[in-house]
């Protein structure tokens, strides 16, 4: 209470009532991972939120993974920190891009996000909203591999698929197989063939007018900088008489936090420490909301079409449909799309 | 975070820090760059001092005292509500504070039903809310124009409550926060204001009012006990000012009389300053969140249950540009 201010109110301690309700609440956050396996998922996973969630892993050989199709995965971990408390949902997508022939073998992941849009579409929807549990993908770390030049046609007919239903951030991935020269090669090429193709990838927003020097000064580092080159270990090594995360090889040890070695620091600092709220933001107030208008309107536009008394305007609450049910929707859906043509 | 603790995981014998606190820092950034809004309404009887009230605890003219020279006033016939928005900044932290006002309120020979403009104001901010959340094409920050509290006068009478305090504060006890203080209250001793309240506390219960903060609504053990103290405070009893005086070398805000000066923000003499606090320092936040999740929540729960027990859609398909009208949407089934 500052009793020599005369005109303090004291409506200013709102950010801290709203500081202390979201500590005792905590946060959530879904990221996804894809890629070929290989490519080092998880294990910056790991390094980034200093976690083991792959521990019990089994690699398959490439006998087993010639009938594997793309599964989705998820790892859930509680992490607290200075009495913050966040709840990390992982969610990984083995078999992307292992088989032969890869013809959509992103449809597995976008059937997932679009799942978690709509569970929480019915939710938001429903009667009782006092614990919804939000799913909804926040952000995707695509990694490219850093073995050819620029992205392949996976790669961009993924990220094309995803683009519009999830942040898309593109890393270029095991960066320790190149110099520097190369490293900036294939960035610049790949930032290239982004636009090329007209992928949408995460933005960071625009900086205040009025923020800190440092901040803005960070926020153009960042930004010139994608997509990231990163480097993940799992490990402990002796280097510049510390102790630090980083693989050992003849020629030198690579430290993954050593900003002059890859930009894993970047990315971490993105993803957690300066950009997180707005990658939720971005998933609520743009994907989220794209995807509800769309299934509203398409539902719309159904009924117009239909106009049959039998099929009832969607009343709130969505009812949630059994298996049966659903199939029985999904043949109908197929019979009018079947009687359009 | 109700559910069991997990135990943290091994990896992290792997020295170093995630950092994820840094996310409270985006949140208040983002918080503080959009700002925030009040609604606060005040009830009670011509007189009973709201608008100073009002304006001495955001110090501000927010509201307009009809007790100016120029003020044509007439008691109005019937209840309506005046709103009136400000948007008012401390310390960087920019808030839009609308105040609710409701002349008329309690003033007629016969006020029967005064309170239902009352009850249709508060339910018609609800429905607009609900509306544009049901949109097809909604805002990312839906105006929020629902009261998030309601402050309730009662006059300093020393006895019980009066059968329209009843009437009233049942009623909108249901669908708004409702925070009754002891308006002018420099006509009771400390004797007869602790008596007063233990009073109309009993009321209260006796008449199943449930004022804010209420007890249902505590949400952990730390809540409970700084809300239990409060609750065995109110209802408080306040006095407000905006002219200053000079007491022991000080300027403060009080009252002259021939008998001395009443100090507005002395707790000695008045409970004005823990009102403020609990409005504003401490309970403004949770006032609004009390309001989003149950108050809000519990209009729409009935209203979608009535829509579909009338077999009329209440869904975004039929708030769709407004253009789907009742009786299309009775046709449609």
């Amino acid at each position: 209470c500052n009793r020599n201010d005369k005109q303090y109110v004291g409506f200013a301690t709102l950010p801290n009532q709203v500081h202390r309700k979201s500590v005792k609440k905590g946060f959530d956050f879904t990221l996804m991972v894809a890629g070929e396996s290989g490519l080092g998922k998880s294990t910056l996973v790991n390094s980034l939120f200093l976690t083991d969630l792959y521990k019990d892993r089994k690699l398959l050989n490439a006998e087993e993974r010639i009938n594997q199709t793309v599964e989705i995965t998820k790892h859930t971990v509680d992490i607290e920190e200075k009495g913050v408390k966040l709840k990390l949902t992982i969610v990984d997508t083995p078999g992307f891009g292992d088989a032969v022939n890869n013809n959509e073998c992103w449809k597995p992941i976008t059937d997932y996000i679009d799942q978690q849009f709509e569970q929480y579409f019915r939710d938001e929807s429903g009667l009782n909203r006092k614990n919804i549990l939000d799913n909804r993908v926040h952000c995707c770390l695509y990694f490219i591999p850093p073995f050819g030049h620029g992205l392949r046609p996976v790669d961009v007919e993924f990220m094309k698929a995803l683009h519009e239903k999830v942040n898309i951030v593109p890393l270029i991935s095991k960066a320790d197989c190149l110099t520097p020269n190369e490293v900036k090669k294939l960035k610049d090429r790949v930032r290239d063939e982004i636009e090329h193709f007209g992928i949408k990838v995460y933005q960071f927003p625009e900086c205040d007018s009025d923020e800190e020097e440092e901040f803005k000064q960070m926020d153009k580092e960042l930004k010139e900088c994608t997509p990231f080159a990163v480097i993940g270990s799992n490990t402990v090594v002796e280097a510049r008489g510390q102790r630090v995360r980083g693989r050992l090889y003849p020629w030198g040890i690579v430290e993954v936090e050593n900003q002059s070695h890859c930009d894993f620091v970047k990315l971490r600092n993105m993803l957690i420490r300066s950009h997180m709220h707005d990658l939720k933001d971005v998933t609520c107030d743009v994907h989220y909301e794209n995807y509800r208008a769309h299934c509203i309107q398409e539902m719309t536009s159904k009924l117009a079409q239909d106009n049959r008394t039998d099929s009832p305007l969607p009343i709130l609450p969505l009812p949630t449909p059994d298996v049966e049910t659903e199939r029985l929707i999904k043949m109908k859906d197929e019979e009018v799309q079947n009687n359009h043509h | 975070f109700l559910k069991k603790k997990k135990t943290p995981c091994v990896g992290r014998d792997l020295f170093g820090y995630v950092g994820i606190e840094a996310v409270l820092d985006q949140m208040r950034r983002k918080t503080m760059k959009a700002g925030f809004e009040f609604n606060i309404m005040v009830v009670g009887q011509s007189g009973l001092g709201k608008s100073t009230l009002v304006n001495t605890l955001f110090k501000s003219k927010v509201s307009r005292k009809s007790c100016t020279p120029n003020y044509e006033e007439k008691i109005s016939k019937t209840v309506h509500l005046q709103s009136v928005s400000h948007i008012i900044e401390e310390k960087g932290v920019k808030m839009k504070l609308t105040v609710i006002d409701t002349p008329g309120f309690g003033d007629q020979i016969n006020n029967e039903n005064c309170w239902e403009p009352i009850v249709k104001y508060v339910n018609e901010q609800y429905e607009k809310y609900l509306k544009e959340e049901l949109n097809v094409n909604r805002k990312r920050r839906i105006p929020d124009t629902r009261v998030h509290c309601c402050v309730y006068f009662l006059p300093a009478t020393g006895h019980w409550l009066r059968p329209i305090d009843v009437e009233f504060m049942r009623r909108l006890g249901k669908i708004v926060s409702i925070v009754p203080v002891i308006a002018k209250a420099d006509t009771l001793t400390l004797e007869e204001r602790l008596e007063f309240k233990q009073r109309i506390r009993q009321d209260l219960q006796a008449n199943g009012i449930r004022v804010y903060p209420q007890k249902e609504y505590d949400e952990d053990a730390e809540d409970r006990i700084l809300n239990d103290k409060i609750r065995e405070n109110i209802p408080f009893a306040v006095v407000g000012t905006d002219k200053e005086h000079q007491v022991n070398g000080n300027k403060v805000l009080g009252r002259k009389t021939k008998w001395g000066i009443i100090e507005v923000e002395n707790v000695a003499h008045c409970e004005f300053a823990l009102l403020r606090d609990l409005l504003i320092r401490s309970h403004l936040q949770d006032l609004k969140d009390v309001t989003h999740n149950i108050h809000y929540e519990t209009y729409r729960v009935k209203r979608l249950n009535e829509s579909n027990a009338n077999g009329l859609a209440l869904s975004p398909l039929t708030l769709e540009n407004g253009t789907l009208e009742k009786s299309d949407a009775e046709s449609h089934l």
